[in-house]
């Protein structure tokens, strides 16, 4: 009864031309950033008036989920709203099924085995669970943990509490272009190296780790290697045998799933063991307990099957996208850096330094574009990012980075207006700037002493 | 009826309009900051060497935060007649300079050593983890003027230096 009323109220607004649906449809992105009205479509937010909203290019810190997905969750929702853990009626044995199939679609993705995959609420709980679980596992006999300094701060976290329990971790540094050198962690590595953990895709620069040839140095050293692969699958190809992986992070919000849901890939042959953060029950193979989120994972499981259809696709109309965003920026502007190797770097991501230009500035010019910033003012704590200072960029540089972020539904327009909003703040902005003022007139401003407090 | 409603709700698809945008939601710029950020006033230069222009330069690129302050000054009132400002900083920095180069005009020198970045950061509405804007918009008027000072001090010693030679 209850589910027939449910349903008759979908198919009553989805047909509704006045439902909350369409009016989410106008103020999609694309159609309110080529056409600037102030009258009606206004926003005032944060004390900053923009018309319609701001062109999201953040895809980096999450993505839209697709409407494939949501369907998919939809009906999952309404209706496979049993335990999957009750092994006595229907209700349990459908939910079940339902996140069985979600895990083969994720396992496809990474070329593993559906048994090899552990549900998690995200990826910050995958990252904690393959660092503190392992480490404390192995505690008798391994004291040592090697990670990179550009890792994401779950990781570098996890790991700082590790120290304060008594272990030791070595943050290697990386080169310039952002790539971990292969011969510093093999100097690196100990008999008693428990872990070694680094990231395929950095999400603030985008670079892409040499993950086939540290597979092979942790494989000869015989060390587990675990890789934080959140910004990774579903963008480049993963092959766990491959990159000789023992534990993946997986996210799903950044694979146009739902927010709220990972998965940990942990290896069986040669099996790799860890502690649960999560004690209970029992419930994914002993390592995660607790009742799983069936609906957050079904959509995870069709984000990851189209992920391994579109992929292809998605990679060619993104890098087209790319291009055409930092040639348009670079036709009109000088002093523009790319943060990170070109060559090594998922295509969706751009990280960028305007230089004489302060980033939390252009962050306020660019109210109708949504990107981030690795600058200090826009941190709490005044001091600039943390990855652009490991790559070794000068200071005032990394106060002026912008992260834009790229996807799957980023059209043309987006770019273009995202370059003419840019080009034009930046501009300004210099204009404005005395140390453009001082290179114009050809003083050398690393030379100069400056009165700091 | 109770069912339909609550279907509604569950599905999300009630009226957006009960989002409250303004509940809850703290470090948002205040209107000035933006004002001044979308229509600077005294953005420029003057000749560094004119004897009339003190030119302050103050913060690091390090920092995140340099101000570049110059006054015109009247040499027979003491009166600041003009200002201008060039900031590579934050919005809030922006705006705290540029506040700074408004209060500065038409004022005595010893009047805007008195300027304090307490009332710059009370205009601006800044938030704390933005004070050292108003601080450092006190300091490039202070610098400001101290060069003008001992440019002045220069222009006269030289002048002395050359009476004394000539006669």
């Amino acid at each position: 009864m209850a589910s027939k009323v449910i349903s008759a109220t979908i198919r009553r607004t989805l047909t509704n031309p006045h439902g909350a649906f369409s009016r989410c449809r106008h103020l999609s992105t694309a159609a309110a950033a080529t056409a600037v009205n102030y009258e009606d479509e206004s926003i005032l937010m944060k004390g900053v008036r923009i018309s319609g909203r701001p062109l999201y290019l953040d895809m980096q810190a999450t993505t839209p989920i697709d409407p494939r997905v949501f369907d998919a969750m939809n009906d999952s929702t309404i209706h496979e709203y049993g335990n999957p853990h009750s092994r006595t009626h229907m209700y349990g044995w459908e939910a079940e099924n339902a996140v069985e199939v979600a895990r083969i679609q994720v396992a496809k993705l990474i070329e593993a085995s559906p048994k090899e995959i552990i549900f998690m609420s995200g990826a910050t709980e995958a990252n904690n669970t393959a660092v503190k679980g392992v480490m404390h596992f192995y505690r008798d006999t391994k004291k040592h943990v090697i990670t990179t300094q550009t890792e994401h701060k779950c990781v570098l976290d996890s790991c700082r509490h590790l120290q304060q329990e008594g272990f030791e971790v070595t943050y290697l540094p990386v080169k310039t272009d952002g790539l971990v050198d292969l011969e510093m962690l093999k100097e690196a590595i100990r008999p008693d190296t428990g872990l070694v953990s680094i990231m395929a895709v950095n999400n603030e620069i985008g670079v892409v780790q040499p993950m086939e040839e540290i597979g092979r140095i942790c494989k000869e050293h015989n060390v587990p290697f675990h890789t934080d692969a959140a910004q990774a699958i579903g963008k480049i190809p993963v092959d766990v045998k491959k990159w000789n992986v023992a534990l993946m992070s997986m996210s799903a919000h950044k694979i146009y799933g739902p927010k709220g849901v990972g998965a940990l890939y942990v290896r069986r042959r040669p099996r790799i063991r860890l502690e649960p953060l999560m004690n209970g029950g029992g419930q994914e193979r002993g390592l995660r307990s607790g009742t799983g989120a069936t609906q957050q994972i079904v959509g995870f499981g069709a984000a990851c099957e189209l992920a391994m259809k579109e992929m292809e696709y998605d990679e060619k109309w993104i890098k087209g996208l790319q291009e055409r965003l930092l040639n348009g920026i670079r036709e009109k502007l000088d002093g523009v850096v790319v943060n990170g190797s070109m060559d090594s770097r998922y295509v969706g991501n751009l990280n960028l330094s305007f230089a004489y230009v302060e980033g939390e500035s252009l962050l306020m010019g660019l109210k109708e574009v949504a990107v981030s910033s690795g600058s200090a003012c826009t941190s709490a704590s005044l001091e600039p990012s943390y990855v652009l200072r490991a790559l070794g960029v000068d200071e005032d540089m990394a106060h002026t980075s912008i992260r834009f972020g790229i996807g799957r539904f980023t059209t043309k327009e987006e770019i273009d207006k995202a370059v003419e909003l840019t080009v034009k703040q930046v501009e300004k902005l210099r204009e404005m700037s005395p140390l453009y003022e001082m290179v114009k007139e050809g003083i050398d401003i690393k030379n100069i002493q400056w009165s700091q407090h | 009826m109770m069912l339909k409603q609550a279907a509604k709700k569950a599905l999300g698809l009630t009226s957006r309009q009960s989002t409250p945008w303004s509940v809850g939601i703290f470090r948002s710029y205040h209107e000035n900051v933006i004002d001044h950020y979308d229509n600077p006033r005294n953005v420029g230069s003057f000749d560094k060497n004119d004897p009339n222009v003190g030119t302050g330069l103050v913060g690091a690129p390090a920092c995140g935060d340099v101000m570049k302050l110059q006054i015109k000054v009247d040499e027979k009132t003491g009166q600041i007649v003009d200002a201008r400002f060039k900031t590579f900083g934050c919005g809030s920095a922006i705006a705290s300079s540029s506040v700074a180069t408004e209060w500065v005009k038409g004022k005595a020198m010893e009047d805007v050593l008195t300027i304090k970045n307490t009332e710059i950061a009370k205009h601006l509405s800044l938030p704390p983890v933005k004070l050292h804007c108003s601080m450092l918009a006190e300091d490039a008027i202070k610098a400001a003027v101290k060069d003008y000072k001992e440019k002045r001090v220069k222009t006269n010693g030289a002048a002395a230096a050359g009476e004394t030679t000539q006669a």
